[in-house]
């Protein structure tokens, strides 16, 4: 405690303090921010009246202008009542809402809104009228016990590849519309994709899709995207065309440079 | 082979070769086809890279076939590949998968041989275009032309079968089109895809069935027709780029032995490590990710190998509807209504009629021009503007639908609308390749009269001269007489126009021939007459006179006025 006293009017005190402080509101935002994605929310926060209460303030705010006071709908928007908590959550959580610009469909962007707004505007509009509600934890965990890699790749290609394509590298709809490619986006918004059908997209209901097997879909989709590409470079995973373009652009120029070098060197 | 027969070697060696050769006369052939002349330059090395990635193909198919098994049968998938574990699937589609994942090296093998085949046909096409726009069709050579057009069906044939193999969704998506095409043949359509497909879609006989004809009967036919091209080569001897010293009657190049059969020799094994390159970095069709084939899902973004690109494409252009009007017709047969799905039929129009084209385009260009001579000196394309103009309205013609094959892609990369791109294809495909023809015979001749410009007044050099009496002039450096005897040395064609018959009448045919002759040869550009060069190049010789004459005038007068102060 003596050198310290002693020390206090070193002039580094001041440059440590700063340190320190920097150091500590850092480590504190860090955590903070951990324990925030680490846990999704409960059944209980979308229902709590606190979290609709903001939820509806930033509803107003942000949203009313197209949808309407009230999520009644307006000449812009569609009205969201019963449209339910995946809803909200696929469509704010990706970015694809509030809308960037108006066009044949929604595009993916950053994210406007963090996970506890998001989740807000989701309790607030799940108050308006039950729909689907965020899935749980359980059917997106593609460890899971009960996961069939195989049978989630079967419904695959039955009901996705046709838009999404085989390598789910995304394919093309009429007028300008496309399926996304699925490389790289969260379980909860593949598995809220398929529950609430956004943009072109079908509704895969429970009745016809149970969440198992959403949950083997999902898992297939993970396992594919952390399988890499055995057989080197995946030329973007797009099939034919890529190759076809790579041998009539790359493969040609290395084979006429061969040639064209053997045929200056003839004597 | 008796005349050799006092000839005692003396070395082991010599020993050996000499028993070899007093029994088959090996130095005589060696002797005959050793001192073959070839020319050299590099376009003609496109068909050696097609052998040469040919006889890669034959040794990584061979390979393949130890462990690949044809049969449709079904088996439960207990291989290493987890996401298809325990799905049911056929022998070939299983056994695709062990040699990509189980058999050592057989992964890179696939590579090899799938890239190879790309390579393949990509290098037959690119012979093929090089020998059409430098006029190597014309006679004597309008038969390996015939073979060179058979080779490249063959090739597509080959590729076809191969590709549909490993009895994955993708590849049996390519076998679903064939079967609805076949289906699509008005009366016998059904009994067609029924005989290849030994009863009703997909069935179980099919892959063994295109296995038979990918590794026997087309390999086989594509060998054959390979011997007799090389056989018409020699035959024929080479062409050869028109340069001095260069006759119909000669070929100026290098004799086979030794140097070009060592490069040639070499080229093999750099085409062979090109592909082995290639095979080694790229992934070529992943077939785990396509699954096993079933009739039921068609995922998005399914096309063919580059070379069967252009049949898809086709299909892909055609509406099935033009507003209220529908191109699927029914015929009224007495046992009841037949379809008639003319959205499928009409495509197959402008595809045959691109291959008849290509086939008989050696009469079709001789009916044109009235040349009937031999020819072994190539032209330069700007030379031949009618056939530049014509061969690459076919590659318009061809790469529209080869786009339009990928028009999904296009869609979704470029940010585009599926209908749009569609739309822009549809009048590409008609509008293309008149404008192609326009266009590429305006550049011909543009470039025959830069061409005339440089041999009659030479390069430009940017040098300007300034002459004392105030002339501006940029001097000219004429260019040396290898460069101009290319530059001058060829022969404008001029139309024909329509002869009467022995009637003395004009028939239809004649005047649409005559249509097309003047089409082709009206405008051109006169090539250079020497007595042109000769006062082109002596009023260059003046003119410079003058000039430095000039000079020689103003100094003497400068002097002169010097003298006088």
């Amino acid at each position: 405690m003596k050198a310290l006293s002693q020390n206090r009017r070193h002039p580094m005190v001041g440059v440590a303090l700063l340190l320190l402080g920097l150091l500590l509101t850092g480590g504190l935002y860090s955590l903070a921010s951990n324990i925030n994605s680490a846990s999704a929310y409960s059944e209980s926060d979308y229902t709590s009246a606190d979290n609709i209460a903001d939820g509806e303030a930033l509803f107003n705010a942000n949203c009313a202008s197209c949808h309407g006071v009230g999520a009644t709908g307006g000449p812009a928007g569609p009205s969201l009542i019963g449209v339910g908590a995946a809803s909200v959550d696929f469509q704010v959580g990706t970015g694809r809402m509030p809308l960037q610009m108006n066009g044949p469909q929604a595009q993916e962007k950053q994210a406007q809104f963090n996970e506890e707004q998001t989740m807000q505007l989701a309790s607030y509009v799940h108050s308006l009228g039950t729909g689907p509600t965020v899935p749980e934890d359980e059917y997106l965990d593609t460890d899971h016990a009960d996961v069939d890699l195989a049978r989630g790749g079967d419904l695959f290609r039955v009901n996705c590849a046709m838009c999404h394509s085989a390598s789910a590298g995304g394919g093309a709809l009429t007028r300008g519309k496309y399926a996304p490619s699925l490389h790289g986006v969260d379980e909860d918004h593949i598995y809220e994709a398929m529950i609430t059908g956004p943009q072109n997209m079908p509704v895969f209901s429970d009745s016809n899709l149970a969440p198992e097997d959403k949950r083997d879909v999902i898992a297939y989709l993970k396992e594919f995207e952390s399988q890499g590409y055995p057989g080197g470079a995946s030329l973007g995973s797009i099939g034919p065309v890529a190759e076809g373009l790579f041998v009539w652009t790359g493969g040609l120029a290395l084979l006429i440079g061969f040639m064209v070098w053997l045929t200056t060197r003839s004597s | 082979m008796s005349v050799v027969q006092d000839y005692q070697a003396s070395t082991r060696t010599g020993k050996i070769a000499n028993f070899v050769d007093t029994r088959m006369g090996a130095s005589g052939i060696v002797k005959e086809f050793g001192r073959k002349v070839f020319p050299d330059h590099w376009t003609f090395l496109f068909g050696e890279v097609a052998l040469y990635s040919f006889i890669v193909l034959v040794l990584s198919g061979t390979f393949l076939t130890f462990f690949f098994d044809p049969s449709m049968s079904d088996v439960v998938y207990d291989g290493a590949y987890k996401p298809l574990y325990g799905v049911e699937m056929s022998s070939a589609y299983a056994s695709t998968l062990d040699i990509s994942f189980e058999v050592r090296g057989g992964l890179f093998m696939r590579q090899v041989h799938h890239w190879g085949a790309l390579i393949f046909v990509a290098a037959v096409s690119v012979h093929m275009l090089r020998v059409f726009f430098t006029g190597a069709f014309r006679r004597p050579r309008e038969l390996n032309w015939i073979v060179g057009s058979v080779l490249l069906i063959l090739a597509l044939a080959a590729g076809f079968t191969g590709y549909s193999l490993p009895d994955d969704v993708l590849s049996g998506n390519g076998l679903r089109i064939i079967d609805g095409v076949m289906k699509a043949i008005p009366l016998v359509g059904t009994h067609l895809s029924m005989f290849l497909f030994g009863g009703e879609f997909p069935g179980e006989h099919v892959i063994p069935r295109l296995y038979s004809l990918h590794i026997m009967v087309i390999p086989a036919l594509i060998i054959l027709m390979v011997a007799i091209h090389l056989f018409m080569v020699v035959v024929h001897k080479h062409t050869q780029y028109p340069g001095p010293g260069r006759k119909n009657s000669n070929v100026v190049g290098y004799p086979v032995g030794p140097v070009y059969a060592a490069k040639a020799g070499g080229f093999f094994f750099i085409v062979f490590g090109i592909i082995a390159l290639i095979a080694g970095f790229l992934q070529i069709n992943a077939v785990w990710n396509y699954g096993p084939y079933d009739p039921s899902p068609v995922s998005a973004g399914t096309q063919p190998d580059w070379y069967i690109g252009w049949v898809d494409g086709v299909l892909r252009l055609m509406p099935g509807m033009l507003g209220d009007f529908s191109f699927l017709w029914h015929l009224p047969l007495p046992w009841g209504w037949n379809a008639l799905p003319m959205g499928v039929l009409i495509p197959m129009l402008p595809a045959g009629a691109l291959i008849l084209g290509m086939v008989l385009w050696p009469w079709i260009e001789r009916g044109v021009s009235g040349d009937n001579r031999e020819h072994h000196i190539l032209d330069r394309p700007r030379n031949a503007p009618g056939r530049t103009a014509a061969g690459v309205a076919g590659v318009i013609f061809y790469s529209v639908m080869w786009l339009a094959a990928s028009s999904d892609l296009i869609a979704v990369y470029f940010k585009m609308s599926l209908n749009d791109v569609a739309y822009v294809l549809r009048v590409l495909i008609i509008l293309g390749p008149i404008l192609g023809f326009i266009i590429t015979k305006r550049i011909c001749l543009a470039l025959q009269r830069k061409d005339r410009e440089i041999a009659l007044h030479g390069r430009e050099t940017g040098v300007i001269e300034f002459s004392p009496e105030g002339a501006i002039l940029e001097r000219h450096e004429l260019v040396d007489q290898y460069r101009l005897y290319e530059l001058v040395a060829f022969e404008s064609r001029q139309p024909v126009p329509a002869q009467p018959n022995k009637k003395g009448k004009v028939g239809t045919w004649e005047k649409f021939r005559a249509f097309w002759s003047r089409r082709f040869y009206e405008d051109r550009v006169e090539p250079i007459s020497s007595q042109e060069l000769i006062e082109a190049h002596s009023e260059h010789d003046q003119q410079r006179r003058k000039l430095q004459g000039s000079v020689a005038t103003a100094v003497r007068e400068l002097e002169g006025k010097r003298d006088d102060s």
